[in-house]
């Protein structure tokens, strides 16, 4: 038998495996599918203060082995989220949830924070540091040691749960942001966010997405999370959740060797909306195969030796 | 929604680049005409939402024009070819609210498909649908035979004037003014034209948009409508008249 057990930050999760934020909604639709208690726990849509309608259409498009998204963090806002979806997540899952935290400003990821903390189910705040602070000409959080250390203070001052903030990509050294976060109080990091990127319509002559670009995922960036994932994994002691293009148990068990203490499977279930519970239910056979008895063994697996 | 295997029975050339596709498998999902099927296509990343026609038990119809890589490896398909497809998505036609109307339905182009659906549904329930289709040309029109062989009451436009009325489906409507009630899909402009159309009291818009997944999960097709965002995908594809924003 193969233990799948992992741990984040003291939570207990059944498994790795964990859909990652934006791609699995609250939950509600996946549900209609199969059993969510299969999975290790789900990072629920990036939610922000207000309620936000998100980009004009259109807002997808295609890559090779991936696609590039425009949502514009479209979701129905914190209160609105507790008040009716968080009720509906403990019917349909019963497992540790992620609270993706999205905010404009310093106060309102704090605010947002503060809200979740009588929140039984929610176990760990992950916090969407990709967004741009309103305060300082509209600069990602996530670009800036500074602000990234900021706002991870902010939120540890307002929150006694685990706080995992999610690193973008978009950066020229993502271990310097990683260490900010750490010296800061974070519990742990996840990486990455989407690449960004655009297309542009050969006929019409204008981008495909309305918003001009968008953040690119799916197998596409998956060597370019697993790097990152390294580097991080050589930078700070917390544990890092991978993301970014896993498709596949062995992608899975990939990112954990990179560093990853835990996955987050995201395109893959818009392409599949079965992937994560393929994921979960190949892993046992992909461990025995490969010798692996206890699954958080390993984790950082490819630095040692 | 249902994952199922679709394989390809028949494909055949309907009008210059469209194809008649016609599938067999589990059709136990789809359960009203306007509904779609999220196709997986070998080496494509996103699936290709295609709007289904119309379906028996063990069988579905599609009528799929070749508009991109995706469409045109699609239809390029050869008869026997396996397909990984999400089916019975969106909430599809409803049938039973036109019951106190005068319905007509209005396709432009591949709007004829599931339209034909709607048609087969009313039959069943005996009522003689009123059918509008408009083309580009002579040689797009599609499925003409197929509504008249319902017994529907078809009336035809295309831009050129080469068949029928010259013109759109809104001069046809407008000429009968005794429909106050549409079924319509077709290009986003000849929706915006119906919409204005003072004669209709309500009616069922068909919409698309570019998808993510195609289930409702990633919000990828929002749309603004009166009642907040809508997800094509999930609370449409069919909007109501009186919800639409353009």
């Amino acid at each position: 038998m193969v233990n799948l057990n992992v741990s984040l930050a003291g939570v207990a999760l059944k498994n790795p495996i964990i859909p990652a934020s934006g791609t699995f909604g609250y939950g509600r639709e996946y549900a209609e599918l199969y059993d969510l208690d299969i999975l290790g726990s789900f990072s629920w849509k990036g939610t922000t203060a207000a309620p936000r309608s998100g980009n004009p259409q259109p807002r997808i498009a295609e890559t090779y082995a991936g696609m590039l998204n425009a949502v514009g963090l479209q979701n129905p806002g914190i209160d609105a989220v507790i008040a009716e979806e968080v009720p509906n997540i403990a019917k349909i899952f019963h497992g540790p949830v992620i609270a993706n935290i999205g905010g404009f400003s310093i106060e309102e990821y704090a605010e947002n924070c503060r809200k979740l903390e009588s929140v039984e189910q929610v176990k760990i705040l992950e916090v969407n540091i990709s967004c741009p602070n309103v305060h300082a000409g509209g600069k990602n959080f996530g670009c800036d040691p500074k602000a990234a250390a900021e706002v991870t203070r902010a939120v540890k001052a307002a929150t006694s749960k685990p706080v995992f903030m999610k690193l973008t990509p978009n950066v020229t050294d993502i271990a310097e942001i990683a260490r900010a976060c750490e010296e800061a109080g974070a519990d742990g990091l996840c990486l990455i966010n989407t690449l960004l990127g655009m297309r542009i319509d050969i006929k019409t002559r204008r981008p495909v997405i309305a918003n001009r670009t968008g953040g690119v995922s799916g197998g596409a960036v998956f060597p370019v999370a697993l790097r990152m994932v390294w580097d991080v994994y050589e930078a700070v002691k917390i544990p890092i959740i991978g993301c970014g293009g896993v498709s596949s148990a062995a992608d899975a068990v990939e990112m954990m060797l990179a560093g990853a203490a835990a996955v987050e499977v995201g395109a893959a279930n818009l392409k599949d909306p079965y992937a994560c519970k393929n994921i979960i239910e190949q892993m046992p056979a992909l461990c025995e195969k490969l010798g692996i008895e206890n699954i958080s063994d390993l984790t950082g697996g490819a630095h040692h030796g | 929604m249902q994952k199922t295997i679709f394989t390809l029975k028949t494909n055949r050339e309907i009008a210059p680049d469209t194809y008649e596709m016609v599938f067999s498998g589990d059709t136990s999902s789809i359960t009203a005409p306007g509904q779609f099927a999220n196709i997986e296509l070998p080496g494509r990343f996103l699936r290709r939402p295609i709007s289904i026609s119309h379906w028996t038990e063990g069988s579905m119809t599609l009528l799929v024009k070749a508009v991109g890589v995706g469409t045109e490896d699609l239809t390029h398909s050869d008869e026997g070819t396996a397909f990984d497809v999400l089916c019975g998505l969106g909430n599809g036609f409803s049938v039973d609210l036109i019951a106190d109307n005068t319905p007509i339905l209005a396709g432009g182009g591949l709007g004829a498909a599931p339209l034909y659906g709607v048609a087969k549904k009313m039959r069943e329930r005996g009522m003689t649908p009123a059918v509008a289709l408009g083309f580009r040309t002579k040689e797009d029109a599609v499925y003409l035979d197929e509504y008249a062989a319902l017994g529907c009451k078809v009336y035809v436009a295309t831009e050129d004037g080469t068949l029928g009325t010259r013109g759109f489906v809104t001069d046809i409507i407008r000429a009968h003014p005794e429909f106050d009630y549409v079924l319509c899909c077709g290009p986003l402009p000849m929706l915006k034209a119906i919409h204005s159309l003072e004669q209709l009291k309500d009616g069922q818009f068909s919409f698309e948009a570019r998808m993510g997944c195609g289930f409702g999960a990633c919000m990828g097709c929002t749309v603004p409508t009166k009642n907040g965002g809508k997800r094509v995908c999930k609370d449409g594809p069919i909007l109501y008249k009186e919800e639409i924003v353009w």
